[in-house]
């Protein structure tokens, strides 16, 4: 249980990184969809992160993240060979998965590693599945070798036309659902509008749509509630009900003003983590 | 005045920081007795025969046995005797609703102010505080044998599965206890505030109790999730205690109860407790510090909610309910306390809806005047809306603490556990046992949302349980 990180790899120099760390405890559990909760040192705050990848042989999981706020810095700041304070998991329900034709995995930005471990678990089942990537320019794209390892086909999107179609994912997807009528499911992970978009570009084509919500939470176990989110008029608590919801029926509007609840403060944290940093190295 | 007629002196009173210098920390409200008080205090009670205190408590401790030897100045055999039966004495001397148990049962509340058995036992306990672990835990010298076969694991780590395993491994078995949280203490921890129940002091100070007499605590694991209850069995444990508590919060189900500044009492307190919030930004998590804020319910969380909200700089605080302030089920005294910390009382009001801005920020809530209507069926006058009585509130922070629903983070993963039908699961009166053999549970995940002792009633009635069939107690 040390959760020992065995490999890091700067994904965007900077920016994203991969960490493979030593979880024999939750990869024997974990299963596309599921997220873990984790702690950096003793002053730090729970924060939740889908697992990219499982490697039960190994007994290792996958995180890839966004260094955003203080948070996913502090993780920034730890190597192979360091240990992770705190991780817990496997958590919320795993990804719906069931065989039936061909499916289509949306991913945007750090999405798409997440969007990766359940296009797997498709793939596993015996789906075709058709991996639709998208950012804003081909240097910021992620996991494009991962998927063309087993998805016969990957679609490729660049805000700024450096790598595949210029333009957004949703065009492509919209092309292909026009053109394929075979798909019986499309799963989208990305930023909130992103997400909102291709539900509603699905929607039309009546073609079941899942997105995986990032929701703020605290404990990720259902005592809190800081992830609820309105899903066809109900409150659900992304943690346990989730965190994959049928995208006709979410409320994005609400989840994107709940995701911003904390922005002020997590900026001061940020600031006052970056102040301290620069301190410390004068 | 006959002289057989003995007078009773008044209780001695608890030294408390003032009002208005601890609504701005984070201290203990509560000072505790000097030896000196206690034995004073002591000295009040009757030691009745027949005493009806140890019938109020959940686990019968004898009251006057050991107030008895707290009146000669004895704290180690006082200790002793309250240790006999209850694991956790410095927790429940601060959080028990004694008024309605033991102190609610004794004879003198007749006529006059009862004997002040928690605050004897918070005493008792603190005193002991600085002993060593083993003599904390069995009162014994030494530390029992623990036998590595008897394996008992505990899911969740709040008081009925600390309760469990001290009266386990005070007997020799061998226990393990399973945390999904990073921090160990349950409700203790996330839950009570600092100011009521100090983390450090108390709380961490019963755990390492535990881990003397070789209590393993794993965190981050999360029972249903990381591991299954069958998985314990075939990794050797003879008997499972589930207490992972209540979970899930209820909300009110109000319009605009999703805007940003809506939480509920379980957030609230979490971020500021277990995250340790109040300390932001040196610790990480964050929490938004109200300036109108409202709390809704009228028990002690809500108490704890408003408490804290005033600690972290808050305007005004209205707590508010729809009965009247004695229908409160708090304890009386975080009731008092909180009133005297300027925490306005906002009763016989009902709240009807939240808004907010065009950014999802909470501006204020509607609230229906309510008045008491004829006794119902219980006796109690029933509130009512009056008709057309509905006003507004600013509020930028609303904190919702109306109790909550069975968590289902472990029972949709164990279907093999029976539930009732309020959703919690089923045990056996007598033993705590479920529906699946050798398992057992006790807590709020069997009754719902109640107190620190009642979970430790039922810790205790599994453990006895547990330590008959491994043959070590009759």
């Amino acid at each position: 249980m040390a959760n020992t990180i065995l490999k890091k790899e700067q994904l965007i120099p900077g920016q994203t990184s991969k960490l493979v760390i030593d979880a024999p405890h939750i990869a024997a559990k974990a299963q596309p969809g599921n997220f873990i909760i984790l702690r950096v040192n003793e002053k730090g705050e729970r924060i939740p992160l889908t697992i990219a990848d499982t490697d039960r042989e190994n007994g290792t999981i996958t995180i890839v993240y966004l260094v955003l706020g203080k948070s996913t810095a502090l993780l920034e700041e730890l190597n192979e060979g360091d240990d992770i304070l705190d991780l817990c998991g496997p958590l919320g329900k795993a990804t719906h998965i069931q065989k039936g034709g061909t499916v289509i995995c949306v991913g945007g930005g750090t999405g798409i590693a997440a969007m990766h471990h359940i296009a797997k678990g498709h793939h596993m089942a015996g789906n075709h599945v058709v991996a639709v990537i998208g950012a804003r320019n081909k240097d910021l794209l992620l996991f494009e070798k991962e998927l063309k390892s087993f998805c016969p086909e990957v679609l490729i999107s660049t805000d700024d036309g450096s790598y595949g179609h210029k333009g957004l994912v949703t065009e492509l997807l919209k092309d292909r659902l026009e053109k394929d009528k075979s798909v019986v499911e499309v799963v989208a992970v990305g930023p909130v509008p992103m997400m909102a978009a291709v539900s509603k570009t699905t929607e039309p084509f009546g073609v079941p749509t899942t997105v995986s919500l990032n929701s703020i939470m605290v404990d990720g176990v259902g005592m809190c509630g800081a992830c609820r989110v309105t899903v066809g008029g109900q409150t659900k608590f992304a943690c346990v009900d989730g965190p994959e919801f049928d995208g006709h029926k979410v409320d994005f509007q609400e989840l994107r003003q709940r995701l911003a609840a904390f922005s002020p403060m997590e900026k001061e944290s940020y600031d006052h983590h970056c102040r301290c940093k620069c301190n410390d190295s004068k | 005045m006959t002289a057989s007629k003995k007078t009773i002196a008044k209780r001695v009173p608890m030294p408390n920081q003032p009002p208005d210098v601890r609504r701005n920390n984070f201290d203990e409200v509560a000072l505790g007795y000097t030896k000196e008080m206690a034995m004073e205090e002591a000295k009040r009670c009757l030691q009745c025969k027949k005493p009806k205190c140890v019938k109020g408590c959940p686990v019968e401790v004898p009251i006057p046995d050991f107030i008895a030897h707290l009146a000669k100045g004895d704290v180690e055999k006082a200790y002793a005797v309250i240790k006999s039966t209850n694991s956790l004495p410095a927790v429940c001397g601060r959080v028990c609703p004694q008024e309605i148990q033991c102190e609610g049962a004794c004879i003198l509340n007749a006529k006059e102010q009862p004997v002040a058995i928690g605050r004897l036992e918070r005493f008792t306990a603190d005193e002991y505080m600085h002993m060593d672990a083993c003599d904390l835990i069995t009162a014994k010298p030494e530390c029992p044998y623990i036998d590595q076969d008897r394996k008992v694991a505990c899911i969740g780590s709040g008081p009925s599965s600390l309760t469990v395993a001290g009266y386990l491994a005070a007997r020799g078995c061998k226990v393990t206890v399973f945390e999904a949280l990073h921090e160990v203490g349950g409700v203790l921890v996330y839950g009570i505030p600092e100011f009521r129940l100090p983390k450090e002091k108390i709380v961490a100070k019963e755990v390492g109790a535990l881990k003397e007499l070789e209590v393993e605590f794993v965190t981050n694991y999360v029972g249903g999730k990381t591991f299954n209850i069958e998985d314990l069995f075939e990794q050797g444990y003879k008997a499972v205690f589930v207490g992972v508590g209540a979970g899930l919060p209820k909300f009110l189900r109000i319009p605009g109860e999703n805007f940003n500044g809506v939480f509920s009492a379980n957030e609230y307190l979490t971020r500021v407790n277990l995250g340790r919030a109040y300390e932001f930004p040196n610790y990480d998590t964050p929490i938004i510090k109200g300036r109108k804020v409202t709390v809704y319910g009228g028990g002690n969380v809500a108490m704890d909610a408003a408490r804290t909200a005033q600690r972290l700089g808050a305007e005004s605080v209205h707590i508010v309910y729809r009965r009247t302030a004695d229908a409160m089920p708090a304890r009386h005294e975080e009731i008092e306390h909180a009133v005297e910390e300027g925490i306005h009382l906002e009763v016989l009001s009902n709240p009807i809806e939240f808004r907010g801005d065009e950014r999802g920020n909470l501006t204020s809530v509607l609230l229906q005047r309510m008045e008491l209507g004829e006794p119902d069926a219980s006796g109690r006058r029933s509130p009512k809306p009056v008709e057309g009585d509905v006003y507004e509130l600013e509020t930028d922070l609303a904190v919702i603490a109306v109790g909550t629903n069975p968590n289902p983070v472990l029972l949709e993963n164990e279907p093999g556990l029976k539930l009732n039908k309020w959703g919690y699961i089923e045990v056996d009166e007598a033993t705590g046992e479920t529906s699946i053999p050798n398992v057992y549970a006790g807590g709020d995940i069997v009754t719902g949302a109640a107190t620190v002792i009642l979970a430790m009633g039922a810790g205790r009635r599994a453990a006895k349980e547990i330590a008959h069939r491994f043959g070590i107690e009759d």
